[in-house]
């Protein structure tokens, strides 16, 4: 008590009192939970914005016509809303973009991080950075007007518009994100392992293999996931090279349509605001919106079971 | 083909088997199976002038030193004196660090251990290394033994060839009812003993560890020691330390490095001497060993 006293000086104001009243620092607060509600905020306005249209035409097309029937027609008298062929399109795009980006994508990695030479490794990335640049409207072009006529001229009769060339260039487009993704997790396993093993005598390729890509597995599956959505939601490929013909076909050669397609196809047309047909673009929308996020889910959830296991 | 397969890793018993009777000067009280005088017992690793470079730059220089076998060599001296850089030359772990190169000549049971020939691969399977930090794979204690058997290619028995790794880690009594959780779940020192362990359970001839107890609370560099001169019976140990009193317990025999800093201000390893342990630490040859075990330098 005395000591208080003795060290308070006159006024009562304890001398460890802060001198200024720090306006800067809750400005600085402020600003940040500002940026931090207005992106919740937007996010919660998009979904919004996606289901009312959405209810409305629920409201009109019952959920076992949308999903239940195969025939998808809504600008045609009569129309059809059965959703499925989309889907089919998207998963057929989605599964060759796939095929070629996430093998292809994790095979580059593993040789950037622990096989190549600095000089090369230095070499390498800056192209396939080049890669995630060019724009997709070219690599659209690109399926449509070198790819395809490639596969025919190999002998392959392909439709004009298909799935597989869609697909291919998708899987080139996501070969960036991959692998620097992967490549990202791997080179961030300490080197402390890789010394551990090498001392037991392994090779270079079970060392990659068996203890740097299982200790990586988490970020390679957050890289693989991020592909997978962003080839979900890929447009303009599939817009310029897969065509526009709805139907419930896995065949690559044949052309399929995507929801992403018959979205912005039908949004860059001519439906009167408030239509059936206006609406639907929402429905199929929303249903693009739930198939990414319960895959999204689905990952994320995997992600935290490697990394209960392996950290 | 291959230069290493040439020469089985002997027998580490024999020198014992031929010389049981030869009773000479015992360096060591342990009822070892080591009756021979240390420098007489084989030469496990006869290095000539070896010397590293990263990048060009000089680390180390003019090593000549002898390992003998079923013996405890410790390498002591001051940060930056090369002791480490020299163990990662006797199992050419330098090979992974781009820019390193080696010279002179390490002969390992009479044979260039940098023939162009030689596999690093194969070299590594004999001569097998703990490291400072403990480096558990993020895998069950279980998967971390059996990982250098299942690489090498030895799948059979590997349950009993696991059990038999920990027990002689002395790690078995203390994780056998949990082999299949992750090894990241133990302590430091039994991590560390998991990666002694896992050094044995590929069988090896020697094991290098550098630093192995610098990370490790008092007891548990105690358990290491103990196990170190346990190993001795069946294996040659080389072990890096900066811990004087370290060597004193452990090491059969002990080799001092220091730093010299040269004309041009680069400091650069190199091996002062080598001798019997008791010889190091109560009377040995050169100043700069006395300065540095008495605690007047370094």
């Amino acid at each position: 008590m005395a000591i208080t006293s003795s060290t308070t000086n006159g006024g009562g104001r304890p001398q460890l009192a802060a001198t200024s009243r720090r306006l800067g620092e809750r400005a600085i607060i402020g600003a940040l939970a500002l940026a931090a509600v207005i992106s919740v905020l937007v996010t919660v306005g998009i979904v919004v914005a996606l289901l009312i249209p959405s209810v409305e035409f629920f409201s009109e097309i019952p959920f076992a016509e949308f999903f239940g029937t195969s025939e998808w027609a809504p600008l045609f008298e009569p129309p059809a809303f059965g959703v499925p062929p989309l889907i089919v399109g998207t998963l057929s795009t989605t599964f060759w973009a796939c095929l070629v980006a996430l093998p292809l994508g994790l095979g580059t990695a593993i040789y950037l991080s622990e096989y190549a030479r600095p000089r090369v490794r230095s070499t390498v990335k800056p192209v396939l950075e080049v890669l995630a640049g060019i724009p997709t409207v070219v690599l659209g072009y690109f399926a449509l007007t070198v790819l395809t006529p490639f596969l025919r001229a190999l002998g392959w009769q392909v439709e004009i518009f298909n799935a597989f060339s869609a697909g291919v260039i998708i899987g080139i487009l996501l070969l960036p994100t991959v692998t620097s993704l992967s490549e990202d997790a791997m080179t961030a396993v300490p080197s402390s392992l890789r010394e551990g093993s090498f001392g037991l005598g392994a090779n270079r390729f079970q060392v990659s293999t068996r203890v740097v890509v299982p200790a990586a597995i988490s970020g390679i599956i957050a890289s693989f996931v991020l592909a997978i959505s962003r080839a979900i939601g890929e447009t303009t490929i599939v817009l310029l090279a897969a065509g526009q013909l709805a139907r419930v076909s896995f065949w690559p050669g044949e052309s399929v349509m995507t929801m992403t397609a018959f979205i912005a196809g039908t949004g860059s047309g001519d439906v009167p605001t408030g239509s059936i047909e206006y609406k639907t673009i929402f429905a199929v929308g929303l249903t693009l919106f739930v198939l990414t996020f319960i895959l999204n889910i689905i990952s994320i959830r995997m992600v935290r079971r490697f990394r209960e296991i392996y950290e | 083909m291959d230069p290493t397969s040439e020469t089985p890793p002997a027998a580490p018993s024999s020198p014992v088997a031929t010389g049981g009777g030869l009773a000479t000067l015992s360096v060591e009280d342990r009822p070892a199976a080591d009756a021979l005088p240390l420098d007489q017992r084989e030469v496990v690793f006869d290095c000539e002038g070896v010397g590293v470079r990263y990048d060009g730059k000089r680390a180390l220089r003019d090593v000549d030193l002898r390992i003998h076998a079923n013996a405890v060599t410790a390498l002591i001296g001051p940060s930056g004196c090369g002791k480490s850089t020299f163990i990662r030359c006797l199992n050419r772990m330098n090979d992974l660090i781009p820019g390193a190169s080696v010279d002179g000549a390490v002969a390992y049971h009479g044979e260039n251990l940098y023939h162009p020939q030689v596999d690093p691969i194969e070299v590594r399977k004999r001569i097998g290394m703990v490291f400072q930090k403990p480096n558990p794979f993020p895998k069950s204690i279980y998967d971390n033994v059996a990982f250098g058997p299942r690489v090498l290619g030895m799948k059979d028995q590997l349950d009993d060839r696991v059990e038999q790794a920990l027990r002689r880690a002395v790690l078995w009594d203390e994780v056998k009812d949990r082999l299949k959780e992750g090894a990241l779940g133990l302590s430091g020192g039994q991590q560390q003993r998991l990666c002694i362990a896992r050094a044995l359970a590929v069988e090896p001839d020697v094991i290098l560890m550098d630093e192995p107890c610098s990370a490790l609370d008092p007891i548990s560099t105690s358990a290491i020691e103990d196990l170190m001169l346990s190993l001795t019976n069946e294996y040659t140990v080389v072990i890096v330390t900066h811990n004087m009193q370290q060597a004193a317990r452990v090491a059969d025999m002990t080799a001092f490095f220091s730093v010299d800093q040269g004309e041009t201000g680069a400091r650069c390893g190199v091996l002062v001497e080598v001798d019997r342990t008791d010889k190091i630490f109560t009377n040995p040859a050169h100043e700069r060993t006395e300065a540095y075990v008495t605690g007047r330098f370094g």
